[in-house]
């Protein structure tokens, strides 16, 4: 039996459809500055699929950009540092690999759009040049080659007159544009996993939904998979499969989207929903989840939120809670649900 | 170096210096006396009529000349009424801050009239601008520019009192800036620390002790709350209301997110490219939006519950909004517009609530700027 059991990983592994594209494992990162120690990033585990969407929602210093620039192997280290943790793409542990193996990865295999475009695009450069840069860099082509393709992109991307403006520099377009400039250099040489770090918070909501719209239709088409890294809980709505919810370091809550915003199981998922100003409260004060985000160098002992959860026992102080998997009263489980606070039944049931 | 700038401004915007002190001289004693008299609740309190402010573009090093003009406001009317909150909305570009530093005098306007409590603010300079400056004040939207690094909290929020003395005499003035931290949810005791030691969320409250420090009566928001964290901005938001009821305060408050400025409105202005595209109640605008550019932007908003998301028609406006030095004849919306026209790109349609509407009792019977103006619920559609 056991040593069937031993052997069984195989099978698992080399079914392509249901082996996720990247897996996080207990990831781990700390910042060594003057002041001590910031523990960014304490354990996150979440895994990605090929074609699927993942969100991961949090608020300033929550570790989700922190998290996703580990996963693209941009951090600077030192002052960054990872004590622990694994992140497999197609199940190989991309911290153990060399600088040149990730170089290899990272724009072909694993892409990222960036908040603000114009400070991530050179502008002393043309847009073509930029874009064109990937396939000579990468696939070795000729200068002219590289330009074709690139209006290529642009034309994918949707942007009017392509070929007119391929030598236009960054500053020559409207921000909505330049997000699309973005993901065309992301999708350039059609990675299988695309990571992107608030892709429409510097946007209007008008271009924003221009935009979103977009990636997801690349995204399906391609059938990538995507990490989209925000704070408004109104762009996930929209786009996402399931959520991870973040706050110091960890995360707190996974769920599928359509559960997680009917039946939050963690008090700062619930306290972030009934803060968003609804129809039915004009007049009334908002709920407003009380006190700050904890300082990373100082995270509290036991769950990171107790001090400002209003369900907080002795134990939230004393014990970190795991990430609980979630069931019905009747202990259905429920797919893709979990919770890492001591109190998630009394949450979710009321 | 500041000579060449003044030529290009057109005459009629910078009167004659030593005119305006003697208009200034003889109306002081009037001035004075209007301004603290008590404006019952629901009159207007600040009325802005065909407000304009067009930037000049120039172009030579030496002689400067004039090529055209950055027309950031053009033609901008609206009333605040006593102890309420008028919400202005649209995206970057559109003038709404623009707007708001013409209300505070922080530019001059080219032409247009903001009239405070009867008399006209846009004229004045000195003494009078002073006294009326102390009526309104701003909060601005990035905590984090807009305090003096260097000062301490009690000489951010003490510094109104170093222009205007006679609010607080000197020896009072510490205690004064206590009971202002303390209004606002800070701990007094904080005084001697300076701006870095706060978080975000503290330091708006710093720049809102600072906005209340002289008792104005109308209070400029722009964009408050955009610059913190979603847990955040509830708390401030809350902390606005609540001193809203407490001082009798009439806010501007200056947006881009929509749930928020409805939650905190009574009337909500739509601006694009510098004009007012549309004018109502927060319910006429939300639920019965008439002009398409407003369908437009309610129907874009991300809306933080998937099934509602789903039963919802979305209008996807096509390109971007077009530049201000060169804004489209007529409806200045009508380059993204379904409905467009020909009438549009000839005509340019003025704010008033629309003939089909008028005289019917229905909440779409509101100002907006549209020749073709319907309802239609976005929101719930």
């Amino acid at each position: 039996m056991t040593i069937i059991e031993d052997a069984v990983p195989a099978p698992r592994g080399s079914d392509e459809e249901t082996a996720p594209l990247l897996e996080v494992r207990d990831l781990h990162v700390e910042f060594h500055t003057r002041e001590g120690v910031a523990k960014a990033v304490n354990g996150v585990n979440y895994t990605v699929s090929a074609g699927e969407t993942l969100a991961v929602l949090g608020e300033s210093g929550s570790g989700k950009s922190v998290t996703a620039q580990a996963v693209m192997g941009i951090l600077d280290m030192p002052p960054a540092r990872i004590p622990r943790g694994e992140i497999l793409f197609r199940g190989q542990d991309m911290l153990k690999m060399s600088r040149e193996e990730r170089r290899k990865i990272r724009g072909a295999q694993i892409a990222m759009i960036f908040q603000d475009a114009l400070s991530a695009l050179n502008p002393v450069l043309t847009v073509g040049y930029q874009l064109g840069e990937m396939f000579r860099v990468h696939n070795g082509m000729s200068r002219k080659d590289a330009k074709a393709r690139s209006i290529e992109l642009m034309d994918r991307v949707k942007i009017p007159a392509a070929a007119a403006r391929v030598n236009d520099y960054p500053h020559q377009f409207s921000g909505g544009m330049r997000q699309r400039i973005m993901i065309a250099m992301a999708l350039a040489l059609e990675p299988d996993l695309i990571i992107a770090d608030e892709p429409t918070t510097a946007l209007d909501v008008t271009v924003q939904a221009q935009v979103m719209d977009l990636l997801a239709e690349l995204q399906r088409e391609y059938q990538m998979g995507l990490i989209l890294i925000t704070h408004d809980l109104g762009v996930v709505a929209d786009v996402a499969d399931k959520i991870a919810v973040m706050y110091a370091g960890r995360i707190v809550e996974t769920a599928p989207v359509h559960e997680l915003y009917k039946r939050p199981a963690h008090p700062y998922t619930r306290g972030l929903l009934d803060s968003i100003p609804r129809l039915d409260q004009k007049g009334q004060e908002l709920y407003a989840i009380k006190g700050l985000p904890p300082n990373l160098l100082h995270i509290p002992a036991g769950c990171a939120f107790n001090a400002r959860c209003p369900k907080a026992q002795d134990i939230c102080r004393e014990k970190v809670p795991a990430l609980f998997p979630v069931t019905e009263p009747d202990g259905t489980e429920l797919p893709g649900r979990g919770s890492a606070c001591h109190f998630w039944k009394e949450t979710i049931h009321g | 170096m500041a000579e060449p700038i003044a030529k290009d401004i057109p005459a009629d915007a910078t009167p004659n210096v030593s005119e305006v002190e003697v208009v200034d001289a003889a109306t002081e004693e009037e001035a004075v006396v209007a301004l603290d008299a008590p404006v019952e609740r629901g009159e207007p309190i600040l009325q802005v009529r065909n407000l304009v402010k067009h930037f000049p573009l120039t172009q030579g090093i030496v002689i400067k000349r004039q090529i055209g003009a950055v027309k950031a406001v053009d033609g901008v009317s609206f009333d605040l009424h006593q102890g309420e909150t008028l919400g202005i909305v649209g995206e970057s570009g559109c003038g709404k801050s623009t707007v708001a530093k013409l209300l505070m005098n922080l530019e001059r306007a080219t032409s247009g009239e903001v009239f405070y409590k009867g008399q006209d603010i846009t004229k004045l300079s000195g003494r009078a601008l002073k006294a009326v400056r102390r009526n309104i004040q701003m909060i601005f939207q990035d905590p984090y520019t807009s305090l003096n690094p260097r000062m301490t909290v009690g000489d951010i929020v003490g510094e109104p009192y170093e222009i205007h003395p006679e609010v607080a005499p000197k020896g009072d003035r510490r205690r004064k800036v206590q009971e202002l931290l303390d209004v606002v949810g800070l701990n007094p005791e904080h005084i001697n620390r300076y701006p870095h030691q706060f978080s975000g969320g503290q330091r708006q409250r710093i720049g809102i002790a600072r906005g209340l420090a002289l008792n104005p009566e109308v209070i400029i928001c722009d964009e408050p709350v955009s610059a913190l964290d979603v847990s955040v901005q509830a708390q401030v938001i809350n902390l606005m209301e609540q001193l809203q009821d407490e001082f009798n305060l009439s806010y501007i408050f200056i947006a881009h997110d929509l749930s928020i400025v409805r939650h905190i409105s009574d009337r909500v202005g739509v601006m694009y490219l510098g004009r007012m595209a549309e004018i109502g109640s927060d319910e006429q605008i939300y639920e019965h939006p008439t002009h398409p550019y407003t369908q437009a932007l309610l129907s874009a908003v991300p809306v933080p519950d998937p099934e509602a998301r789903e039963q919802r028609e979305r209008i996807i406006l096509t390109g971007d909004v077009p530049s201000p030095a060169n804004p489209p004849s007529g409806c200045r919306f009508r380059t993204r517009c379904w409905k467009a026209q020909d009438k549009c790109s000839e005509e340019v349609p003025l704010l008033a609530i629309p003939e089909r509407f008028k005289g019917a009792d229905t909440p779409a019977a509101h100002e907006s700027a549209c020749h073709f103006a319907e309802e239609k619920d976005v929101v719930h559609a």
